[in-house]
């Protein structure tokens, strides 16, 4: 006889599992812990309970969400960041924690450090008190947002009760096109299965076009799970995986390498696994997409035209799109390309990674921005990199800024956010009332539609710049 | 924790569905201690105008609604950014119980541990629910968790399912890592394990 089929997810839960309770949760262990400078509630709450963190060298931590991400010598930095940066020195000083402090290269976005310093493995539980945390699933970890108790939890007890999701798979078959992306892949899933779908749902991501994505590609499709509900999303690691993670500084060297790869490999669904819910979706299919409205669902192909509230489904539908589109400015029927916008921002951790400012920047050569704009690449590596391939110069010889990395424009919380009423064409995930600043218009897409709204000023098929 | 047994409090309804956690409590916020007290924060940019006033048309600016403890949602409320100070924001002003037909796995796991009640109702009994405060503003709903019920103003009962640990935890308000650590000797046997298995991540 044989075993029974399992899925990736439950091939990497099931070793992790320390103990169940009656009512079904399983005590899961945890192998790698992010922190960040949002991370100071949990440690208040550590200290206000006079606990210790159990194992201190699983976690590791970089500042992005309050690092302002223009910083000029002898100019102070603003008290209110300050203070946050440097409580996480502090804090992690105090536990013990790696630490990559503003200075140092290796400090970015904390979901651009995990994959780039091999902190993300496969199969291994990776959480942090953030939601994007699921873009680390992109090597074949298992890996989820969490709150900043369940930070305390985790720092505590090195554990989390957590209730067995049920399990999704997405299957893109074919190729996407050329210049299209994994943002507008996922923006097309959004769209197509709705913001809430993935609630109580792992996602695994499988089929022709994710082996094709790349790691970099991938990374950007598991960010954005969280935005259709999923609290992960994952894709099987394969040679691509593997390639990627050689030479990793905190990768397994040697014959720790030879022994990680040997279990690596088993790590993928097997045939006839049981899912929950299939989607299909056709690669070919997908065309350079771009957000309307105040939710990730609320996006379209660049071709189209902003919908019609009259035309929704149900009632509840039709009062929630008329109110985005309200706040949007947007009236029905407008074509989508017509729509101008006043600022471009290229970064965050769906969108800054090296892949996407190249791309970005073969687009701008030799194009002018005609609306402010502004590149913040991921992480000080990824900037040394860009600077190093003279994407720097690129983008400044077409009016762009280029800036330090972190969260950025992608959270109004740091110093970046655009004014009210202004509109934004953004590489970030959110679209959200007020995620840019108060009564700011956030319009979602890829780097290189990013480019093409940048030197038009309007929201632009990028395959259609001469 | 505040233990949470039973509650029959003033209610207000939201209609639109992917209330996100962003809206809930703005990023800006964030940077306050929890002391700071995040309930003057709730719906901030919507409950506020650009002076510091309060917005007439929104429900919880309206007298019979002011003090509601109990919000009746629709679906996907809470979605997006995994940041508990949503949480904070309705508990500090007073929220006990959000019901909502789904809500983001985050702030559904955040809302337990803080002691507020998320209970999840099929859409038409939240629509009906809904219609039901909409109709009578200011009016009570009670909510039984020891029963796990809700009862509308109209007297019609829901009932509704929760995991029976997180109940454990809502009745007695006991803190979930004191209940973790009890089970220090299952930690150490996984490691000792896991060590052996998977030693690249030691």
């Amino acid at each position: 006889m044989t075993a029974a089929a399992q899925t990736l997810f439950d091939k990497i839960w099931q070793r992790h599992v320390v103990a169940t309770d009656p009512g079904g949760r399983a005590l899961l262990y945890i192998d790698r812990h992010l922190l960040h400078d949002g991370s100071f509630h949990a440690f208040a709450q550590l200290r206000d309970t006079g606990r210790s963190v159990r194992r201190p060298h699983l976690a590791f931590a970089t500042a992005d969400h309050y690092v302002p991400t223009v910083n000029r010598p002898g100019v102070p930095m603003e008290e209110r960041f300050r203070s946050k940066i440097d409580g996480l020195a502090e804090n992690t000083g105090l536990h013990k924690i790696v630490h990559f402090p503003l200075g140092d290269a290796r400090r970015g976005i904390v979901h651009v450090v995990g994959p780039e310093q091999g902190i993300t493995l496969p199969g291994v539980t990776l959480v942090c008190g953030d939601s994007h945390t699921s873009t680390h699933g992109a090597l074949g970890a298992l890996a989820f947002g969490i709150g900043a108790s369940e930070v305390g939890h985790v720092l505590a007890t090195q554990t989390l009760w957590q209730k067995r999701p049920r399990q999704m798979r997405i299957e893109v078959s074919g190729r996407l096109g050329a210049g299209i992306t994994a943002k507008d892949l996922i923006l097309a899933i959004i769209a197509k299965i709705g913001a809430g779908a993935g609630a109580g749902h792992a996602f695994e991501y499988s089929g022709e076009a994710i082996r094709a994505l790349g790691i970099e590609g991938r990374l950007t499709l598991c960010n954005m799970s969280i935005e259709a509900g999923a609290r992960c999303g994952i894709v099987a690691p394969d040679d691509a995986t593997f390639t990627y993670l050689v030479g990793k500084p905190l990768a397994p060297q040697g014959e720790a390498w030879d022994r990680a790869l040997q279990f690596w490999r088993t790590l993928n669904s097997d045939p006839g696994a049981p899912f929950d819910r299939e989607v299909t979706l056709d690669a070919r299919t997908v065309e350079p997409m771009v957000t309307w409205g105040t939710s990730p669902q609320d996006a379209a192909p660049i071709s189209a035209s902003v919908p019609d509230p009259g035309a929704a489904g149900s009632a509840e539908r039709r009062t929630s799109m008329a109110h985005a589109l309200e706040y949007m400015g947007l009236a029905p029927g407008t074509a989508l390309n017509a729509v101008k916008v006043d600022r471009v921002f290229i970064g965050s951790c769906t969108n800054s990674r090296i892949d996407d400012l190249r791309a970005a920047a073969a687009l701008v050569k030799g194009r002018r921005a005609v609306v402010p704009a502004f590149v913040s690449p991921g992480s000080g590596l990824v900037k040394q990199a860009a600077e190093a391939e003279g994407l720097d110069r690129v983008f400044l010889a077409a009016g762009f800024e280029w800036r330090d990395s972190g969260c950025s424009m992608c959270v109004g919380m740091n110093g970046d956010s655009g004014k009210p009423g202004e509109r934004i064409a953004s590489t970030s995930n959110r679209n959200f009332e007020g995620r840019q600043g108060k009564d700011v218009r956030t319009h979602l897409m890829s780097p290189v539609m990013a480019v093409a709204a940048a030197v038009t000023g309007k929201l632009t098929d990028f395959r259609k710049l001469s | 924790m505040e233990p949470f047994k039973t509650l029959s409090a003033t209610a207000v309804a939201m209609d639109h569905s992917n209330i996100d956690t962003d809206r809930i409590v703005p990023a800006r916020f964030l940077h306050n201690p929890r002391s700071a007290g995040y309930g003057k924060f709730l719906f901030h940019d919507v409950r506020f105008d650009a002076e510091g006033r309060e917005i007439a048309d929104f429900v919880l600016n309206q007298e019979l609604t002011r003090d509601a403890r109990i919000l009746v949602a629709a679906e996907n409320f809470g979605c997006g950014s995994s940041r508990e100070a949503a949480v904070w924001a309705l508990a500090g002003y007073g929220m006990r119980t959000v019901i909502a037909s789904s809500f983001g796995d985050i702030f559904f796991e955040n809302s337990f541990k803080n002691g507020l009640l998320t209970v999840i109702l099929p859409e038409a009994d939240l629509a009906r629910l809904r219609d039901a405060v909409h109709a009578r503003p200011g009016a009570k709903v009670a909510v039984d968790l020891v029963k796990q019920t809700v009862t509308g103003p109209d007297g019609v009962d829901y009932r509704f399912d929760i995991d029976a640990f997180k109940k454990e935890c809502l009745l007695s308000g006991q803190d979930e890592i004191g209940l973790t650590l009890a089970r220090e000797a299952d930690i150490v046997a996984f490691e000792q394990r896991q060590r052996i298995e998977m030693p690249w991540l030691y």
